[in-house]
């Protein structure tokens, strides 16, 4: 049984004794510092402990989705951070290179001239969009940006949900739409335990919403969410659970491919006890609705409702609509059906499967050959799925391809680790260092203490370039 | 709460979980591998991994399969036979590589010939 892992170790080790003839100064750029840029430095340093390796990001702090997009309800999924910082303790070997924008403060060719190597773990930053009338109206959001809010990114810091209304919608059925869910029930006191922004405390402590509707399209067959972030749903202390029974039925087909699948069969388990328990009559309430197709927002002005399309399902398992419409009466809606990676400048990308094209993880160009120098990992080299975890593996593909190929040219360009932040100083380039996040991550933190709380953050780029450099 | 890792593993330690760890709290002993719980995040990539249905999260861990609990943590808390001081929270099991020895627990289970 574990000759799997047996044979997947000998060519790695292999590329790792070759690798080590000439890498005094290999020098590896990695553009992200989300968990799958992380994860591929961690790999890095220990196949090749003596490669210098600088990590770019967008901003000025570390840790990507981890900090940005995992719930703060979830503190304990974030505390991974407490592995993904341990690559930044030597950093005359590693260096974070904050507030640089690739394709505008630094470009792939600059990259390609400062480097031996370049590794894209630029995620998937943007969302898939519903494609039905009325989406633009007020009122109706994409959950990036209500994630962003109350997560505290500095893109969202002009942002103010005003959580006034009593009755929303989030659409979608994987762990993102839960998360929104989630978050829009919570009562104050569970929100006031977590790391948000101050501002978005506030918001949440006058929040006005009774009932959320979260709506999937297929049935609770094939919903994305995982057993885990299901679970988190039946803690909550502010809003009661409703399913309709009808709602989660499973055809034949359904339930022999959940008896074969452990995760699915927990989930459809504990969606059956909840559509049997009593409500305890919480202030809130959280409907989880299945079968059920967006149609058409409507209002004139703002959101003021939502039509839904029933679906049944078929026997080989596509769905079609019913015919069956229904009005919602909502002010709010969250539209969470995924996210996509976005074209990097100058970088070859694959428009129809929203990724970076790639073998292994090394980079192919138009025409499907391998470019020289580049890879890609995470989100952008496999699309928008898998859980954290995901990204270790993955990441650890791709620099194994990686070090085979710096085994195999045997060059690196001796450059000065200096060089590009001359480069950057000349280009005026407001670029920050790890030792500026720590200042950073300090000042949160030690806010967070006075109240009680893990940490809170700072949402504006300009109070967290600030902070991280005074001393 | 954390996840734990129970009998079907016990001989058979296909470790696709261990690479599936965030946070690398997946530890080996002889017979069998660990969750080190401090270290656990609960994000439950492990479950999946597991092609033996080994792995689960601590409220959903069926009644005959309890004590597994109690001997995951037993495996970092207790000095084990032929170990000075007890592994407590090393924060990384790839640091600490296979530790050779096991929980009284996985202990006493008659020897499986793994499947090949």
């Amino acid at each position: 049984m574990n000759s799997n892992t047996d044979a997947s170790a000998t060519p790695f080790a292999r590329c790792l004794a070759e690798s080590h003839r000439n890498t005094s100064s290999v020098r590896i750029a990695v553009v992200g510092a989300g968990p799958a840029g992380l994860y591929a430095v961690e790999s890095l340093l220990e196949a090749a402990p003596e490669f210098r390796i600088d990590v770019f990001d967008r901003l000025p702090t570390p840790y990507g989705l981890v900090r940005y997009g995992v719930a703060p309800d979830n503190q304990k999924m974030k505390s991974v951070t407490r592995v993904l910082r341990n690559s930044f303790d030597n950093e005359a070997l590693v260096r974070f290179i904050g507030n640089v924008c690739f394709g505008v403060d630094v470009r792939r060719a600059d990259l390609l001239k400062f480097y031996d190597a370049v590794i894209y773990a630029t995620g998937a930053p943007a969302e898939r969009r519903l494609g039905i009338l009325g989406e633009d109206l007020p009122g109706s959001y994409g959950a990036k940006e209500f994630i962003e809010w109350y997560n505290g990114h500095p893109d969202a810091a002009h942002y103010n949900f005003l959580l006034d209304k009593h009755h929303a919608a989030v659409i979608g059925a994987g762990n993102v739409a839960l998360d929104v869910a989630r978050m829009l029930v919570r009562g104050p006191e569970e929100i006031a335990s977590t790391d948000v922004p101050d501002r978005v405390l506030a918001a949440f402590r006058s929040n006005k919403i009774t009932d959320v509707h979260l709506i999937a399209r297929r049935g609770p067959g094939q919903a994305k969410f995982t057993p885990v972030e299901l679970r988190g749903l039946g803690d909550l202390l502010n809003a009661d659970i409703v399913i309709r029974p009808e709602e989660i039925q499973l055809s034949d087909s359904d339930e022999i491919r959940i008896g074969a699948n452990r995760e699915l069969r927990m989930n459809i388990a504990r969606l059956r006890e909840w559509a049997v328990t009593p409500l305890q009559g919480k202030e809130r309430r959280l409907h989880i609705r299945f079968l059920r197709s967006p149609a058409r927002i409507i209002g004139e002005k703002h959101v003021e409702g939502i039509i839904l399309e029933g679906n049944e399902q078929l026997p080989d398992g596509h769905l079609r609509g019913t015919g069956n419409f229904e009005t919602l009466k909502v002010n709010m809606i969250f539209r969470a059906v995924g996210y996509r990676s976005l074209r990097l400048p100058d970088v070859p990308f694959d428009e129809a499967k929203s990724i970076i094209p790639n073998n292994q993880g090394r980079v192919l160009n138009g025409s499907g050959q391998v470019t020289d120098k580049e890879y890609v990992t995470g989100w952008a080299k496999r699309g928008p799925s898998g859980t954290i975890g995901t990204n270790r593996s993955d990441s650890a593909e791709t620099v194994c391809t990686l070090l085979a190929d710096i085994a195999a040219r045997k060059v690196c360009n001796g450059n000065d680790p200096e060089q590009i932040l001359i480069f950057l100083d000349n280009r005026r380039v407001n670029y920050t260092n790890w030792m500026n996040w720590l200042r950073l991550d300090d000042c949160e933190t030690q806010l967070g203490r006075k109240q009680d709380r893990p940490r809170v953050k700072i949402p504006d780029l300009r109070s967290m370039l600030e902070l991280s450099r005074n001393s | 709460m954390t996840h734990v890792i129970t009998e079907a593993c016990i001989d058979c330690i296909h470790r696709s979980c261990v690479k599936e760890c965030p946070v690398d709290c997946i530890y080996e002993g002889a017979r069998a591998l660990y969750i080190q719980p401090d270290e656990c995040i609960d994000c439950s990539a492990c479950v999946p991994a597991c092609p033996e249905d080994a792995i689960y999260h601590e409220e959903d861990l069926p009644e005959m399969l309890h004590q597994h609990l109690e001997d995951n943590k037993n495996f970092f808390a207790q000095a084990l036979p032929g170990k000075s001081a007890p592994l407590q929270s090393p924060g990384g099991a790839k640091r600490i590589g296979r530790f050779g020895v096991d929980t009284l627990l996985v202990t006493s289970y008659p020897c499986r010939q793994p499947e090949t």
